[in-house]
């Protein structure tokens, strides 16, 4: 027995070896159809789990708690699912509303705040058990419930969402998370569609689908109330068709400019943020839904909405020009860089596929086999604002 | 010209307008992830209403083609007159309102 016991001990380091895992680098992609959710080290391209039966996954998204342990995926049933990617198992799927369409988490990564269609309004939940903790129906003051949109975690245990049918801006703030504490802004454009939160956590801006423009709220300066920036660009009757809502999260937000999504038009907006004018249109091959900045804000790539869902562009910075056209494959559908922004994964829905490449070459480096991926989350998100 | 689409209307039941087996294909893909970007994967609805077979119960198949083809202006929902044709859109509603 002696002589056993080291041996026996040395099987159960090794053991421990083998299982230890680092969740910095991890990261969550989609499979849209089959509502799975794989578990993949970012670094090696390496699948390491798959975790299956989460719902309707057709519009998700994930955010991390800020040990990156834990994973948060908002399915489009209102289903929100806890997954534990040191030991690739669910903790605990909930169902909390009848349609949801994605959710945020808090500055100190205790609540998870979730943006729900119907019924329309925004619950929140303890990170910890998914429990509910608030639950904010989005009454404009008519009766009806609004669906909400564009759900993003703010400074001071905020949160900012803008409701897509009653044309307003709440700030919720959770300090006291058993009387929270509502601030609305009313009459800030006609259908917020989505909306997005600058990299400092201090803008936050709608963009319009009913109306021209976008509106925008200092938190600085919340007494300023809903400033329109860009005001007569894309009057209603200049529109182009919108097969799909541009999303906001994510956006290029680059030194002194803010690249946007223009909607119906195929354009990508650059904003000077020292005052809000526009500096640019950038035509583009479709219309754009995603323009995300490479994280050391050289680059922005874009992809588009059906028809042109098969292009990605990237646009260089330094002179606000079209770098390069890629065609990775059937239906782009979402991107995400490396935390410091070598490479960028793609998804590609209908090819089955998740594309990487080389940001500098522009080369393409891999290709990850993925069912009808529609979304790529890294666990890096977990310490950025508004992610 | 109400005559005429509900000559088509029958025509249609009776299979002649179906769209070959690959356009379906491609209709079913369209409705899955283009139409379900809006009214959702399984088409309970999301931005858009939901497509279900109650849902669209009472609402004749000429307006929902018209809807489909012409979309509806202040609203959300886009014209598709450029990728799918009347037949097509006529034999979308027929898949929407079987119930799955
Ligand atoms: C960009 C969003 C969007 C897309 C994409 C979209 N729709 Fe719609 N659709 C809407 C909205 C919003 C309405 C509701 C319009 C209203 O308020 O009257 C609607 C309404 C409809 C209706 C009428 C429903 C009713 O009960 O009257 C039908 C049918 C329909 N859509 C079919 C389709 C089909 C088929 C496609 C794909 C080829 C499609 N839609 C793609 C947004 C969209």
């Amino acid at each position: 027995m002696t002589k056993l016991l080291p041996i026996l001990g040395l099987l159960i380091s090794f053991n421990a070896l083998a299982e230890l895992r680092a969740t910095g680098d991890l990261g969550v992609v989609i499979e849209r159809e089959q509502g799975n959710a794989l578990i993949f080290n970012t670094s090696q391209h390496k699948q390491l789990a798959k975790i299956e039966q989460l719902g309707d996954l057709s519009h998700a998204s994930v955010v991390f708690s800020r040990d990156q342990r834990y994973a948060y995926v908002f399915g489009r049933d209102g289903g929100l699912s806890k997954i534990d990617m040191l030991q690739d198992k669910l903790v605990k799927r909930i169902v909390q509303a009848g349609n949801s369409i994605g959710g945020a988490i808090s500055q100190d990564g205790k609540l998870i705040a979730v943006s729900n269609y119907t019924p329309g309004g925004v619950k929140v939940f303890s990170s910890e058990t998914l429990e509910l903790v608030a639950d904010i129906p989005a009454d404009a003051g008519d009766g009806k419930l609004s669906k909400v949109i564009g759900l993003v975690d703010i400074p001071g245990q905020r949160f900012a969402f803008s409701l897509f049918d009653a044309d307003q801006i709440w700030i919720l703030d959770l300090k006291n998370s058993k009387k929270p504490d509502i601030t609305k802004f009313k009459d800030i454009g006609k259908q917020p569609y989505d909306a997005l939160i600058s990299s400092d956590g201090r803008y936050y801006i709608a963009g319009l689908f009913g109306d021209s423009g976008l509106a925008m709220l200092d938190l600085w300066h919340p007494e300023l109330g809903i400033k329109r920036i860009l005001p007569d660009y894309v009057k209603d009757d200049e529109k182009l068709p919108v097969y799909k809502m541009p999303h906001l999260e994510g956006w290029a937000d680059t030194g002194d400019y803010l690249l946007a999504p223009a909607i119906g038009k195929h354009e990508v907006l650059v904003i000077d943020k020292r005052n809000w004018q526009l500096v640019k249109a950038i035509p583009v091959a479709g219309q754009p839904v995603f323009v995300m900045g490479r994280p050391d804000g050289r680059q922005a790539w874009v992809n588009f909405a059906f028809p042109d869902n098969n292009q990605l562009q990237i646009i260089d910075i330094k002179d606000l020009t079209l770098q390069k056209t890629l065609t990775p494959g059937k239906a782009v559908l979402h991107m995400e860089f490396a935390p410091r922004g070598e490479e960028v994964w793609v998804a590609v829905r209908d090819d089955n596929q998740v594309v990487v490449y080389d940001t500098d070459t522009l080369q393409e480096i891999a290709r990850l086999p993925a069912q009808t991926p529609n979304g790529i989350f890294f666990s890096s998100r977990a310490h950025k604002i508004g992610f | 010209m109400k005559k005429l689409l509900s000559l088509m209307l029958f025509t249609s039941c009776a299979f002649a307008n179906d769209p070959p087996s690959e356009r379906q294909e491609v209709l079913r893909n369209l409705l899955k992830h283009d139409c379900g970007a809006c009214h959702g994967l399984t088409l309970k609805g999301g931005l858009g209403p939901a497509l279900l077979p109650e849902n669209l119960q009472g609402k004749p198949d000429d307006f929902l083609v018209t809807t489909i083809l012409e979309g509806r202006k202040g609203t959300a929902m886009p014209p598709w007159r450029q990728f799918i044709n009347a037949d097509e859109a006529l034999w979308l509603i027929g898949v929407l309102r079987k119930p799955k």
